[in-house]
């Protein structure tokens, strides 16, 4: 499986190699094409089974041992998360945005990637706030401010954009600095900067703009569409962020992604406070009032705020008449995934010393078969609580959107993580 | 499963899941209105008339025990084809002496809840194998058939299940056969878009079950179901457990608290001075910006 990984990152790099070595054509003595053969050498990534037979690229356990990979990497069981966050999305404008290297052209694609990456931030982070900055002809112009609601962000995006001129950093991180420091301080600061320009225009010194960010605790990262540049990286690792290059439109959606689920808190940057809260019940149906968001009347449906009996549209909000915020408990409860974690399955070898006596005929989640054509078993994992069965599939939905093991939900005197009282 | 081509896989091919509640304890509570075989009348009739509905339609029964969960019934297996009823009967036996003996209790105060998370998240793994199989699937949803009381420490498992139920668009439908209603199911059917029903003349059951769960996702657009009265989305607190109209969050964890206090039971973390009030603190901040 290593030598699976290794291809992997090698096919990476040679496809960037490649990238610079069109223009050049055949000055190393081979094309691309022939490298595939002679450097690469394709065909070691098949495999022969014990009969001799070839086996098939096996792309379930590549992926599974990506997703693997990722996980070890990501969960560790109880690190403080910043669960509300208050983002800006800077997103680059500049002459360099207009290229068309990613179809049909760079800010396009953006826009795309941050309208899903929208969507999957308020599924996951449903209290917290997103605003939009743009960088443009040397400009920072904020196309939406800090809100709750996808939709009003999404209807921004969606409207014409345009590309010219220079992207300012300093502008930028400027703009978005001077609008954090409103914000209440128990929430999280960050900045996702989608950078496509190369270079930066600015006015002053950008390292004193770092370190101002840096004494507000703001977490800047960034994700360059074209290549590395310093200043980004140095930006990242002075203020705790991530810096990434994407490669193609699939690796940037990836790391787009990546900034969805919060990220680890450092506990001196936020400051615990209790934060007052409202719950509204459903008005009655029929009950005519006027709304406080739409300013008309409307009929039945709707919520009434709590504390000043307000109607508004829909959850989470703040009243506009008392300034109450109001959620629902579904939208509290779907962080409490990140509170309570299931641990990683561990793998379990198909190999011969393992008895294929003792291991299940089927995974205890979906049913599916754990044998292969044949009686042999296949890789499959196993929760460490429960010591159940699960196959390579179940064990990434388990992990990956399901949160809850079904082995341990299934017997009631497993020994399973105790879950707060709700 | 043997391919089949693809005409015939109609908007209303569907595949239902159903999560039969077996807690001992519920349905000796309720041995007078509905004995559990009349129950199981009902709904192996209910079952018969889904698979008759469409040729490609497939069910799969899961029972919700008192201590284990299990898969009881799949009707695409070659067994699930012929002898369905005696099939299904035998194995629900097997399931309930095997859970049964796993009990660890010697008596239990009232009915005790059963292992609703459990099921659920099995069913979900069975759901997102039959998303896997290819692009020509049939629409699945779930539907449960409940009666034991909501257990509070299963909260946040259910809740995981009916997000992750929201994701993947499959409705949760429940027919709630207790005495009371289950707040969890009615947050369930309301997030997913599945149907809530607590049927008011229990032997007329599968009168209920064929009129309103027995339709396809496709088909439920032009149909008047049953909407749910009020759905109570309030909160309770930690410390109390009561239900809350305005409370306080932890802002580490989420914790929910009636009172104003100085240190989160939950996560451990101290407070910061308290707000006098919450409007002045946004104002303060903008005063000083500096003050971070």
């Amino acid at each position: 499986m290593s030598q699976k990984e290794s291809n992997d990152e090698e096919r990476r790099f040679n496809r960037e190699e490649e990238e610079e070595d069109d223009d050049d054509g055949d000055g190393r003595g081979r094309d691309a094409w022939e490298r595939t053969y002679a450097d690469e050498r394709s065909w070691e990534s098949l495999q022969e089974d014990e009969s001799g037979l070839l086996r098939p690229i096996d792309n379930k356990t590549l992926y599974h041992a990506q997703y693997r990979r990722r996980l070890r990497t990501s969960t560790a069981a109880r690190i403080q998360k910043g669960l509300i966050r208050y983002v800006y999305i800077i997103i680059d404008l500049s002459r360099a945005a207009g290229e068309m290297d990613y179809k049909p052209s760079r800010m396009v694609v953006v826009a795309r990637q941050v309208e899903a990456f929208i969507r999957e931030f308020f599924d996951q982070n449903p209290l917290s706030q997103i605003g939009i900055v743009t960088l443009k002809d040397g400009v920072a112009h904020s196309l939406t401010d800090l809100g709750g609601s996808p939709e009003s962000h999404i209807k921004a995006l969606m409207g014409k954009l345009t590309s010219s001129g220079d992207a300012s950093l300093q502008n930028g991180l400027d703009l978005v600095q001077s609008l954090l420091n409103q914000i209440p301080t128990y929430g999280h600061r960050e900045v996702l900067i989608l950078y496509s320009a190369l270079s930066t225009c600015d006015p002053g010194d950008i390292m004193e703009t770092i370190q101002k960010c840096k004494a507000s605790k703001v977490r800047c990262s960034v994700i360059g569409l074209s290549a590395e540049v310093y200043i980004c990286k140095y930006l990242c690792q002075e203020t705790g962020g991530s810096y990434s290059v994407a490669l193609d439109e699939s690796h940037l959606k990836e790391l787009v992604f990546e900034h969805a689920p919060p990220p680890p808190a450092i506990a001196e940057f936020a400051v615990a406070n209790l934060i007052k809260m409202g719950f509204p019940q459903r008005a009655a149906e029929g009950v005519i009032s006027i709304c406080s968001c739409h300013k008309e009347a409307k009929v039945g449906g709707g919520y009434t705020c709590p504390r000043c009996k307000a109607r508004i549209c829909e959850l989470p909000t703040e009243c506009q008449i008392c300034g109450l915020t109001l959620v629902s408990s579904p939208h509290l409860a779907r962080s409490y995934h990140h509170l309570f974690p299931i641990t990683p399955f561990d793998d379990v070898s198909p190999s011969v010393s393992n008895d294929p006596r003792h291991l299940p005929k089927n995974c205890f989640g979906c049913q599916q078969s754990l044998l292969n054509p044949g009686n042999m078993p296949t890789s499959c994992v196993s929760c460490p609580k429960c010591k159940q069965y699960f196959c390579l599939d179940c064990d990434i939905y388990i992990h990956e959107s399901l949160h809850n093991c079904p082995g341990c939900e299934s017997f009631r005197h497993s020994k399973s993580v105790s879950t707060a009282e709700g | 499963m043997t391919p089949v081509s693809a005409k015939l896989y109609t908007d209303d091919v569907s595949l239902l899941m159903v999560l039969i509640d077996t807690n001992p304890f519920f349905w000796n509570s309720v041995k007078s209105s509905l004995p559990i075989s009349k129950f199981l009348t009902h709904v192996l009739a209910f079952l018969n008339a889904i698979v008759l509905l469409n040729q490609l339609n497939q069910v799969v029964v899961i029972a919700t025990g008192y201590n284990s969960c299990d898969y009881i019934f799949d009707s695409s297996t070659s067994e699930g084809q012929t002898q369905r009823a005696e099939y299904l009967l035998q194995k629900l036996e097997e399931f309930v002496n095997k859970d049964e003996s796993l009990c660890r209790e010697d008596s239990v105060d009232g009915p005790g809840f059963s292992l609703l998370s459990g099921s659920l998240s099995m069913a979900l793994c069975y759901i997102q194998r039959v998303f896997r199989s290819g692009p020509l699937h049939p629409h699945p949803r779930i539907l449960c058939l409940h009666g034991s009381p909501d257990g509070p420490g299963q909260y946040v498992a259910i809740m995981n299940s009916i997000f992750s139920a929201q994701r993947s668009m499959v409705p949760i439908d429940s027919c709630v056969i207790g005495a009371q209603h289950s707040a969890f199911l009615q947050q369930a059917s309301y997030i997913t878009g599945g149907v809530y029903l607590k049927p008011q003349m229990l032997d007329g059951l599968f009168q209920y079950l064929s009129t309103v769960f027995a339709t396809d996702l496709h088909s439920r657009g032009f149909l008047q179901l049953p909407k749910p009265a009020g759905v109570d989305f309030r909160a309770s607190c930690f410390c109390h457990k009561n239900t809350i109209d305005m409370g306080y969050i932890c802002s580490v964890c989420l914790s929910i608290f009636c009172k104003h206090q100085k240190k989160c039971s939950t996560c451990g973390s101290v407070f910061g001075q308290a707000p006098v009030q919450d409007s002045s603190t946004p104002d303060r901040k903008r005063k000083n910006p500096m003050d971070a």
